[in-house]
């Protein structure tokens, strides 16, 4: 009755990336053992906290004896797998992949999307200027966060850390079908008359900033977010005892957005009101 | 009648120390040296002409613990007293107090991540759900990995939306419900013999002391039907890991310590402590409401949670601090409250330091709460804002933002001590809470040089053996320990009393008493005139007494409302928004009606998140539970009234 149940023991799993050997632990992905090798696999839909949803195709690699190519972030490693991350398949299924997005969705707030357009050729600008896009102006209905889905890429992230995987407030999900699918509250209502409590880890999660605080969406506005300016500093939340950590990001003495480690055995990331937006007490100083 | 104003009052930050010329006179701005001087002249005074136990220290459940440990520090070395205490004795006390009776330790047992792991989860009189969101994350993933949760609650709330079964016993019935509990599991034969045999004690008298409370004499007591009692009995008892949680709807009572003891009991009976995946657990409500009381913020222990009148514990914190500790047991923030004014005789309070609380607001009863304040002869207040509190004040000292704009550690509900780092430059003058201390210390005598808050912890760590194997690099690299960590190396546990597992007597250690505790209904009854049962509790977006919450633009705020149940809207002829006269044997207030089908007919909900608009604690009774403190914020009598057309407008 005392037994405390012990993790089964992780065995390690061999096979080849790159033509070379490597050993992950059972049970990790492709991209796991990519970035324990140091290869720099791009990636959008993927999160550290939630279950692949191989929405985005951005990290296909190339598993020899596979028909198609592998989305690297659900494809676990198996033993005596070859996998090719660098072939010109692979890509050029990424180089498509970045051109269809980049060309359909205001990319202009995604990290590092900059650098893999450049590294992978892609031309965007080749689908003309009429390539379709939502052409929709940013949906600003409370003073906490903005969606502004000219950026989203509908990778469904947001709609899963609302949902089942953390939040399990169902707020958002994907309304209509095909080249008609995006995210929305039910009734596609303003946030205010929807069932959304505010917890922001829609934003902890987006990958694009089509979902963003305010605060940062009004800077960007006025022309003043500079992120080389913040400092990131990770701290408790001041509200209950749960314990939650805050990663505060501050430019000017001013915090302009709050995150939370991912990795943090509290939160996993995951943060309510109080704790992402209730910071303002502390910055009213006249 | 004052027409309401529906923006919450915004606060801003103190930037300057205050002071007051004389009582009566207004509080006016002062330097560092002049306030500091007057402080401590007022502290210095009040011991010469009434003795040292004239002094008391309210210190902040939301500050960091190397500022508890100081302001604790300050009160025994410097005063000469143990009338130091914390919030925490309106809230969590009784788990404290009753966890530490059975167990010798006042923490949950259990880690968050072990809810997630378990099969069963009680929640008992709280709503996590809105309360502890971040915490209910993990007990939602319980419930995905096949957990099953019962919730215990008068009002049917979002918590329990996610229950395999509501219990919602009438307010102040939670003995009873859970002594039923325990005789069902009894009679069925469920009780875990073993365990019970080899580590508790007081079994026999327990089982005499259940045995009247049937499944039908329970239902007519707490208006839970039978079989649902009977249902959460055998699934509790037949669980192979179970997670018992509870929050202020336990300890806000006059018995709160008992209402704890009787949820222990049936972690007791059952052998669900102790174990990975089993346990109790309180839900604390301040961020350091833990390691206030750990840092010996609490008149009662010592740094490291030991106990004052052990002449070991005593004479190796004497020796280190070079003092001499009273061995007896100072005042509870409940006695110092009854000891201040002209009533409290002899031992009377003279000089308070509050440093970051609200009393003026939080307390029951908060009339009679300002009436003390203001009788003090020297009441010092060290805040970020000019609280209701701060406005009584002979000096007020701005201070810095501990989450935000200090460096240190607090203590979470599952023992994990975290860092806490500084981001924002401070405005103003305002200045380290230690520091301050330290500034009134040195002119007190004491010159105390801690070059910064790790040369504080340190000094902690080298006092109290559960913390000592917590460097701040390991805090770091870790992200944050849970104590007892008393090794450089070894990592600790996640859960506490696995020794009561252990084949060896000697090594299982003191046996866990099952507390004999007997019900006793809420203090204010309700009747023809007061028909109505109050409690209160907490909305997602806001916090306590909205000092910090009101200062962001929630789309959830809606203000403070007096929630009924739809029948009984309709049984007074009240709409959602109108105002209504709530009354209580104490005081009255005006609120806008709201109707919440969760609650049921001769109920009703307050929270006490706007003060300044809807005192809510003019209502409240200070019907304080003996043992811990705590006052009966869940139970007071009203009535409501509607308001003729002549106060309406």
């Amino acid at each position: 009755m005392t037994a405390i149940p012990l993790q089964p023991p992780r065995r390690l799993v061999e096979f080849t990336l790159d033509d070379e050997p490597v050993r992950v632990p059972e049970g990790a992905t492709v991209l796991d053992a990519c970035r324990a090798a140091g290869k720099d696999i791009p990636t959008l839909c993927e999160g550290d906290t939630l279950t692949p949803k191989n929405a985005c195709r951005v990290c296909v690699v190339e598993v020899e004896g596979a028909r198609t190519l592998a989305p690297a972030c659900s494809r676990r490693a198996e033993p005596g797998m070859e996998v090719r991350t660098d072939t010109e398949r692979a890509r050029h299924s990424r180089r498509l992949v970045l051109e269809l997005l980049a060309s359909s969705v205001d990319l202009s707030t995604t990290p590092r999307v900059q650098e893999w357009l450049k590294e992978y050729e892609a031309k965007p600008d080749r689908f003309g200027p009429d390539a379709a896009r939502l052409n929709e102006s940013p949906k600003v209905d409370n003073d906490l966060y903005v969606r502004d889905y000219d950026k989203c890429i509908l990778c469904y992230k947001c709609v899963d850390a609302c949902g089942e995987q953390w939040q399990n407030t169902f707020a958002i999900a994907v309304a209509g079908r095909g080249f008609d699918a995006r995210i929305a509250v039910e009734h596609d209502a303003p946030l205010t008359d929807s069932a959304c409590v505010y917890c922001g880890n829609c934003i902890e999660v987006c990958p694009t900033g089509a979902l963003s605080f305010k605060s940062e969406f009004d800077m960007r506005a006025a022309g003043t977010w500079d992120e080389s300016a913040q400092t990131e500093t990770t701290t408790v939340c001041a509200y209950c005892g749960v314990g939650c950590n805050l990663t505060l990001h501050v430019q000017d003495n001013e915090i302009v957005k709050v995150t939370s480690p991912h990795d943090n055995p509290v939160t996993h990331g995951n943060l309510c009101i109080k704790g992402r937006f209730g910071y303002q007490h502390v910055q009213n100083r006249d | 009648m004052r027409k309401r104003d529906r923006a919450p009052k915004t606060y801003n930050r103190l930037t300057h120390p205050l002071v007051r010329d004389g009582k009566g006179g207004p509080l006016r701005r002062a330097t560092w040296d002049e306030a500091l001087a007057k402080a401590a002249e007022g502290f210095r005074n009040a011991r010469v002409a009434h003795g040292p136990d004239a002094f008391a220290m309210l210190s902040c459940a939301r500050a960091t613990n190397e500022m508890n440990y100081v302001a604790q520090k300050f009160t025994r070395v410097v005063m000469g007293t143990n009338n130091v205490d914390s919030c925490n004795r309106t809230c969590h006390a009784p788990s404290v107090a009753g966890l530490s009776a059975v167990f010798g330790s006042g923490g949950g047992t259990s880690s968050y991540e072990e809810v997630e792991h378990t099969d069963l989860i009680v929640m008992w009189g709280s709503n996590a759900r809105f309360a502890h969101p971040i915490f209910f994350q993990h007990v939602l993933k319980g419930i995905r990995n096949g957990a099953r949760m019962y919730a215990v609650d008068p009002r049917r709330t979002s918590t329990a939306e996610w229950a395999e079964s509501w219990l919602g016993p009438n307010v102040g019935t939670d003995i009873p419900l859970a002594h039923a509990v325990a005789r069902e599991i009894i009679h069925a034969g469920l009780h875990n013999e073993a365990f019970i045999e080899r580590a508790t004690s007081g079994f026999e008298e327990f089982r005499a002391l259940v045995e009247p409370w049937t499944l039908s004499l329970a239902e007519k007591v707490t208006g839970v039907p039978a079989a649902a009692i009977r249902d959460l009995a055998h699934a509790y008892a037949r669980a192979e890991r179970a997670q018992l949680c509870w929050t202020l709807g336990i300890t806000e009572h006059h018995n709160g310590t008992d209402n704890v003891r009787a949820l222990i009991n049936l972690a007791l009976l059952t052998g669900h402590v102790g174990r990975y995946g089993a346990g109790v657990q309180p839900l604390r409500g301040q961020n350091n409401v833990q390691g206030g009381g750990d840092m010996g913020a609490i008149p009662n222990r010592l740094p490291g949670f030991q106990d004052i009148l052990d002449d070991g514990h005593r004479a190796k914190f004497e020796a280190a601090w070079d003092t001499v500790i009273p061995p007896r047991y100072g005042m509870t923030l409940t006695d110092m409250f009854e000891a201040m004014g002209p009533t409290a005789g002899h031992r009377s309070l003279r000089a308070v330091y509050c440093i970051g609380e609200n009393p003026a607001q939080s307390e029951a009863d908060s009339e009679q709460a300002l009436r003390r304040l203001a009788a003090l002869d020297h009441l010092v207040v060290q805040d970020i804002f000019l609280t209701k509190t701060a406005e009584l004040a002979d000096v007020v000292l701005p201070a810095t933002a501990s989450w935000a704009e200090t460096d240190g550690t607090t203590t979470n509900s599952e023992r994990r001590v975290q860092r806490v780092r500084a981001a924002l430059t401070p405005p103003g003058e305002a200045r380290e809470d230690i520091d301050i201390i330290c500034e009134i210390a040195e002119r007190l005598g004491h010159a105390w040089k801690f070059a910064d808050a790790e040369s504080v912890w340190n000094e902690l760590r080298a006092l109290s053996p559960d913390h000592f194997g917590m460097t701040y690099d390991r805090l770091e690299e870790h992200q944050g320990l849970q104590w007892p960590c008393p090794d450089l190396e070894a990592l600790p546990s996640s859960f506490l009393h696995g020794r009561l597992w252990d084949p060896d007597p000697e090594l299982r250690g003191r046996r866990a008493p099952f507390g004999l505790v007997e019900h006793d209904p809420p203090v204010d009854l309700t009747d023809e005139s007061y028909p109505l049962r109050l409690t209160t509790g907490r909305r997602l977006d806001s916090y306590n007494t909205g000092v910090q919450s009101g200062g962001f633009a929630s789309p959830l705020r809606r203000g403070e409302y007096v929630e009924l149940c739809p029948e009984d809207a309709e049984r007074y002829g009240v709409v959602v928004g109108e105002e209504v006269r709530v009354a209580s044997r104490r005081g009255t207030v005006i609120a806008p009606v709201w109707v919440d089908p969760g609650l049921r007919p001769g109920l009703a909900f307050m929270t006490m998140h706007f003060p300044d608009e809807v005192d809510t604690n003019l209502l409240t009774i200070e019907a304080n539970c003996p043992i811990a403190g705590t006052a009966e914020f869940k139970a007071s009598a009203i009535r409501i009234e509607k308001l003729d057309v002549a106060v309406r407008s």
